[in-house]
């Protein structure tokens, strides 16, 4: 299996994230924490063969956002985030 | 009661002996990858294992110089917390217990840090006495690197996520740090046969 | 009705099959009728979920192939090998079966007829999907702007929607389709027959000065390529929308 096989984008969570924010998100420009780049949610790395989901800045890598679900609750990690802008 | 979808059975989801296979697990045939992140590579040139923390002396081993601890094969049966099991995979690797040998320390927690940034927590006690390895080989082959190689921890009476891919180091700790999974919703120890999946299991 | 598709409800629903349709050897289009269903923009997608009588489930997300002018919702799946979940939506779904779906899902990967920029669309494999909810879009509302679609296929057994892209572009000097494909071509092919690189791109795409709006959908690896390629031709990222489908073993 190639590595790239398992990256997709945030449009692969638009989903879970109208579940958890009730809103679509993948509009909203994200701030990585790590390098300061700015990407919108749907353009960000996303893992999902994992026990949950990983946003990682497509610039530096880094973590932007964990998500896990589980027994009917969420945890969101939005540590690697600096901010969330919506038009 | 959810819909039932006409006809769909899914992967084939063997129900073994459940003696084996412990609370809301299915087996499974293939090994899937799971990844949280992009496959870290390291040249064995560069990789070193290390041990730090709380501990009389640092001690770190090179690729060659970690060849040469006593190594050995087990056939153990896996758990992954996305509720699929493997049974009766073959490993190849260093048991924690000879490396923890190699310091003193009063140490109750470790954790397992990663290249890539990984990182998990555990109880000393689970590393020790030949219930965890450092493995570099699978099925009798060099470890592949979407399953962790050049070397990963093993410790399969935990989940698997507590077998950090890719490790390159244990820190020993007073205090029981929260790891990567473990930080956000995932059971600090994670024993499979009591279904330790989350937080408040 | 734009902005409720957009925030619409996101609950699950049931949609009946009215019709499954082959396109290729291994991608079949499920014409769905969902009671209640909202309206859709041309690129968003549905979250379709699978229940095993022991209680197992399985979810994956697939893009709406109809336009958001048609009542149905057509879902074009493809069969992955080992998949899990599309073996049974293609092979198994019969007219008159439901299916489990929630949507309409996405905001970034959508197109609106009303946009008036120059429009180009890659496609990789099944990613040309979404984008011909856009092409069917652009036809149904008679939208002005020009578009061409790039679309990458392995053989001409492999294209999805080909007679109908030939007859719309046919008859619609506003829509230009460039075909490449990158494993077999039949005799007499006149379209390209290698993998997307710099100069096709250079061929189809629009001048740079137009600022066109692009999206890119197919593989990850596919997608990663020719994003590249239209940024180093000088195309400005801000213009390019993507989707990656990863193989999550669908």
């Amino acid at each position: 299996m190639r590595q790239s096989d398992l990256k997709v984008d945030g449009n692969a969570i638009a989903g879970l994230l109208r579940e958890i924010f009730t809103m679509e998100m993948t509009n909203a420009e994200s701030t990585c924490a790590g390098c300061g780049s700015v990407h919108a949610v749907g353009r960000v790395d996303v893992y999902l063969n994992a026990p949950g989901a990983v946003v990682r800045c497509p610039a530096c890598e880094g973590v932007l956002m964990r998500i896990v679900q589980g027994r009917g609750r969420y945890w969101i990690d939005l540590t690697g985030t600096r901010c969330l802008e919506f038009k | 009661m959810a819909f039932i979808s006409r006809g769909f059975k899914g992967k084939r989801r063997d129900v073994a002996s459940s003696s084996r296979v412990p609370p809301g697990q299915h087996v499974v045939n293939d090994f899937p990858v799971l990844s949280a992140g992009p496959t870290p590579r390291v040249p064995l040139s560069e990789w070193t294992f290390s041990i730090v923390g709380e501990l009389d002396e640092p001690k770190v081993w090179t690729w060659d110089e970690f060849q040469k601890l006593p190594s050995e094969t087990v056939t153990v049966d896996i758990h992954c917390v996305t509720k699929w099991s493997k049974l009766d995979t073959s490993w190849t690797g260093v048991s924690v217990e000879t490396i923890l040998e190699q310091v003193e320390t009063a140490a109750d927690f470790a954790v397992a840090y990663s290249d890539g940034g990984y990182t998990t927590n555990l109880p000393i006690d689970d590393l020790r006495g030949h219930q965890a390895w450092i493995a570099f080989e699978y099925d009798g082959q060099p470890l592949d690197p979407e399953h962790g190689g050049p070397a990963r921890l093993l410790v399969p009476h935990l989940y698997l996520w507590k077998s950090a891919k890719w490790v390159r180091g244990i820190s020993l700790q007073n205090e029981d740090e929260p790891g990567f999974w473990e930080s956000n919703g995932y059971h600090l120890r994670g024993d499979p046969w009591r279904e330790q999946r989350y937080w408040g299991d | 009705m734009a902005r409720a598709a957009v925030l619409g409800r996101l609950t699950w629903q049931l949609g009946e099959v009215a019709e499954v349709i082959q396109e290729t050897p291994r991608v079949s289009s499920l014409v769905l009728a969902v009671p209640d269903w909202p309206g859709h923009l041309a690129g968003q997608h549905v979250d379709v979920r699978l229940t095993a009588e022991d209680g197992y489930q399985a979810q994956r997300s697939y893009s709406i192939a109809s336009a958001p002018e048609d009542p149905r919702v057509i879902l074009t799946v493809e069969r992955l090998e080992d998949g899990e979940v599309s073996p049974y939506l293609v092979g198994e779904v019969r007219a008159g079966d439901k299916v489990e779906l929630r949507g309409p899902i996405g905001g970034y990967f959508v197109w609106r007829a009303g946009e008036e920029r120059s429009l180009l669309l890659v496609a990789g494999g099944s990613g040309v999907v979404p984008l011909m909810a856009m092409v069917r879009h652009h036809a149904a509302a008679g939208a002005t702007a020009p578009v061409r679609l790039l679309y990458s296929s392995r053989s001409i057994d492999d294209v999805i929607y080909r007679d109908e892209l030939a007859t719309l572009s046919e008859g619609d000097s506003r829509l230009k389709v460039s075909h490449t494909l990158t494993r077999s071509q039949p005799s007499g092919w006149d379209g390209y027959s290698r993998r997307i690189d710099g100069e096709m791109v250079a061929e189809v795409a629009w001048p740079k000065k137009d600022s066109p709006a692009v999206f890119v959908c197919g593989p990850t690896a596919f997608v990663e390529t020719a994003s590249g390629l239209l940024v180093e031709s000088g195309y400005d990222a801000a213009w390019i929308r993507t989707e990656r489908f990863g193989a999550t073993g669908g």
